[in-house]
């Protein structure tokens, strides 16, 4: 026994095959973009513009180097994204020879086949949109950059998570998952959602974006904006229908650190305009990302939860 | 736990950025050894608990009609959890403290124990096994040993908690620690730290105790923090399975044909001899891509691409090792398994046996013992296994696979079985010899447990 000594190998540490855990994190995802492209026939990448889908975008580039990536993307337009990040988007679809499927939030508004909440958010109207792309596209694998350190229903999520015909998550009926062994097996109409930036924080990916010199829309760094204030975050004005004529707008010095609907997507007070400014303010920050800016989590203790059973990403 | 006084500190923040090692560990105990306060504890006192987060489980407290904020609710996070009070399922938790990053595999110990502890082990470089001072070593203490044992977690950590509840009273932690240390040293567990803790009060989880000035060892955290994460390479046997072949087929890439995949085990070099299985065709590496980059050494678990010196015939699921250092191939296997799903496993089953990147027909010719983890006896040809059982199986296979001991490979040593007709992964196995191979009830041959113990190497 070697209680009282700490573990006899300290120096172990110091191994020249020890690896970063940066390094550590990036082979485990490539690792699973391969095991998707050697099982799946079928398979897509969510990409929203957002820091998370580019990181994920980074490393299947890298997982399948020299050859393409042999996913499309998949973007759920909200129809009140950020104007820099649809840019953005077309721009990385472009360089990288990429395929782009587009499911319309407001196309299925127009056909009225949804109808528009009265709080004007349109996050939780993406689920229709999204899973009958995935039904209609015959997609088996669909990739998300959700990470299991954001929210507390997401931290049970596997990193290959069955979901039926309807796509549903069932919390309660998740495979166990061991090892590296990912399960992928699925019936017809079922897909797998897979999840590669389970085991990443928000931290882990800022330090990666930095270390890897990833090029990220430009609203993830402090620049003016006007922006008025609601249900206490700093949204941005448009034809979703803000702001009202109580909110009066402000020109503040803001960044994003998430990247999702404006109708629900706040931008925090920030001075960072550089990659080593965001991290830092990143690191000594004592808010979650979603607690900071996403309204739709505050909905109820299991939005997340609920939102994932119904299909949400 | 009081949780109001979280402080920011902009060195501490400067610090979390230095951190660069990864430790991956898993949390077992029993429904009131104090494990959710355990985790609370380390989340709350290395100040991985936000703001926002502690706002939403004081409010859930409150509504709750809860006098302080319960740290269990920063843990459970479904709906079910929360309205049952208890943990249903695993959880992933992250925090970092300057000298390294976590993640934490947290495991229930009050339902399906044996599936989900076994779930969380297998990734683990270390579990974390709490008992409670008032107890001391108890059946399901047994059994948390025997699984980490079993996934040959390679450090335990035993957590003597309720220390307060003891008087803080060295003799009580020694015999606990003396009693399970050579339980689990028996078994084979490589190395034991024996920790006495309040996770209420917070003693030796964060902060030294101030109370139990005879124990002079780290605290939990300061443990996790220095405990070693890499293996001696050197003596693994390298493995690489094939996961997918990447041919760009374009002007600029003609003629690269790649095999990529995550080193299992071990190290390889350019210039290198290599065999492929199970065809066991035989060439050289000719280069190593490493994500894009030449290198001429890689080792596990790196993702990489192998380029060959020979257009042979290589696909997903093939296994590239140095030529000269092959594990047999075989079309039977001999296995422990735990069985993780709600319907049984039968001789005669017909099912899928996923071995790294290879998936192969396979049929259960025989479950020769059930494994009763709390005494170690066997139950001879019990004919299935349910749910969360041990036992030892037989299969055969529809093709040979490249299969090694799991005491030599926790990576190529294990597969998984899984119903063909709808997916369901039914069983973990784990190949060749482990302790639950004999049946340990009868008084066993101390030579015998020398030399398990010596072969533990991985």
């Amino acid at each position: 026994m070697s209680a009282g000594t700490g573990g006899a190998a300290q120096g172990l540490n110091d191994s020249p095959y020890a690896l970063s855990h940066l390094d550590a994190l990036e082979s485990e995802s490539v690792h699973i973009f391969r095991e998707v492209a050697g099982e799946f026939e079928r398979p897509v990448i969510l990409f929203s513009g957002g820091k998370d889908s580019i990181v994920m975008l980074h490393l299947a580039l890298k997982a399948f180097a020299p050859a393409r990536v042999p996913f499309a993307l998949l973007h759920v337009d909200t129809g009140h994204n950020f104007p820099e990040v649809l840019e953005y988007r077309d721009r990385v679809v472009e360089r990288h020879g990429l395929r782009l499927h587009v499911a319309s939030v407001q196309d299925y508004i127009d056909r009225g086949l949804l109808r528009e909440r009265p709080d004007g958010t349109r996050n939780p109207l993406q689920t229709l949109p999204l899973t009958e792309k995935i039904a209609a596209e015959r997609f088996d694998a669909v990739f998300g950059g959700g990470r299991r350190d954001e929210e507390k229903a997401r931290a049970k999520e596997r990193v290959f998570s069955l979901r039926d015909e309807f796509s549903q998550w069932d919390p309660r009926r998740q495979r166990p998952e061991l090892w590296q062994l990912y399960n992928g097996r699925h019936a017809p109409g079922e897909h797998v959602r897979v999840f590669p930036l389970s085991n990443w924080t928000e931290l882990d990916i800022w330090q990666y974006i930095d270390r890897e010199k990833i090029e990220l829309p430009e609203i993830y760094f402090a620049h003016e904006r006007e922006v008025f204030q609601r249900s206490g975050m700093w949204l941005t004005g448009g034809d979703w229908g803000g702001p009202s004529d109580a909110e009066p707008v402000e020109l503040r010095t803001v960044r994003y650190r998430t990247v999702g609907d404006m109708s629900c997507t706040g931008a925090v007070d920030s001075d960072a305009t550089t990659l080593e400014a965001v991290i830092a303010e990143i690191a000594a920050s004592r808010l979650t990302e979603r607690g900071a800016t996403r309204a739709d989590d505050k909905m109820s203790e299991a939005a997340m939860e609920d939102r994932k059973r119904e299909g949400y990403f | 736990m009081t949780s109001t006084d979280i402080t920011d500190g902009g060195g501490a923040a400067e610090a979390l950025l230095s951190a660069t090692t990864l430790l991956r560990f898993a949390t077992a105990g029993s429904v009131d050894d104090g494990k959710s306060t355990l985790v609370g504890r380390l989340l709350h006192d290395s100040k991985s608990v936000l703001t926002d987060q502690l706002e939403a489980v004081e409010h859930a407290s409150r509504s709750r009609g809860g006098e302080g904020p319960d740290l269990a609710l920063l843990t459970d996070g479904l709906r079910a959890e929360r309205e049952q009070g208890i943990t249903i399922d695993v959880a992933y938790r992250y925090f970092a403290t300057p000298r390294r990053r976590f993640i934490l595999a947290d495991t229930p110990g009050h339902v399906q124990y044996t599936r989900n502890m076994v779930t969380g082990a297998s990734t683990a470089d270390l579990a974390v096994v709490l008992v409670d001072a008032r107890n001391g070593v108890v059946e399901q203490t047994r059994r948390h040993a025997a699984v980490a044992a079993l996934l040959r977690v390679p450090h335990v950590v035993l957590a003597v908690n309720k220390m307060d509840l003891v008087g803080y009273a060295e003799e009580v932690f020694a015999a606990i620690a003396a009693e399970f240390t050579a339980y689990a040293g028996a078994l084979g567990v490589p190395e034991i730290t024996a920790i006495p803790i309040s996770a209420l009060a917070g003693d030796n989880v964060v902060e030294p105790s101030a109370v139990m000035d005879w124990y002079g060892g780290p605290t939990v955290l300061e443990h996790l923090e220095t405990v070693p994460v890499s293996h001696d390479l050197a003596a693994c046997h390298a493995r690489l399975p094939v996961q997918y072949v990447i041919r760009p087929q374009t002007a600029e890439h003609p003629d690269y044909r790649g095999y990529a995949g995550q080193i299992a085990a071990g190290t390889f070099r350019t210039g290198e001899a290599v065999t492929v299985l199970p065809a066991g065709r035989t060439t050289t590496v000719k280069g190593i891509d490493l994500l894009g980059e030449a290198v001429d050494v890689a080792w596990a678990p790196q993702s990489v691409t192998l380029l060959l010196a020979d257009d042979i015939d290589i696909a997903r699921g093939d296994l590239i090792v140095p030529s000269g250092d092959a594990p047999p191939t075989s079309q039977d296997v001999e296995a422990t398994v735990c069985h993780v799903a709600d319907q049984p496993l039968t001789v005669g089953h017909r099912v899928l046996l996923k071995h790294t990147t290879r998936t192969v027909k396979a049929i259960v010719k025989e479950i020769p013992a059930r494994v009763t983890l709390d005494d170690l006896s066997h139950h001879a040809e019990p004919g299935r296994l349910a749910a969360n059982d041990i036992g030892l199986v037989k299969v055969r296979t529809a093709e040979p696979i490249a299969l090694d001991s799991y005491a030599d490979s926790r990576r190529t040593g294990s597969f998984l079985l899984i119903d063909p007709a709808d997916g369901t992964t039914l069983a973990a196995g784990m190949a060749g010899e482990s302790f639950a191979t004999t049946d340990r009830s009868a008084p066993a041959d101390p030579e015998a447990r020398e030399g398990d113990e010596a072969e533990w190497d991985f």
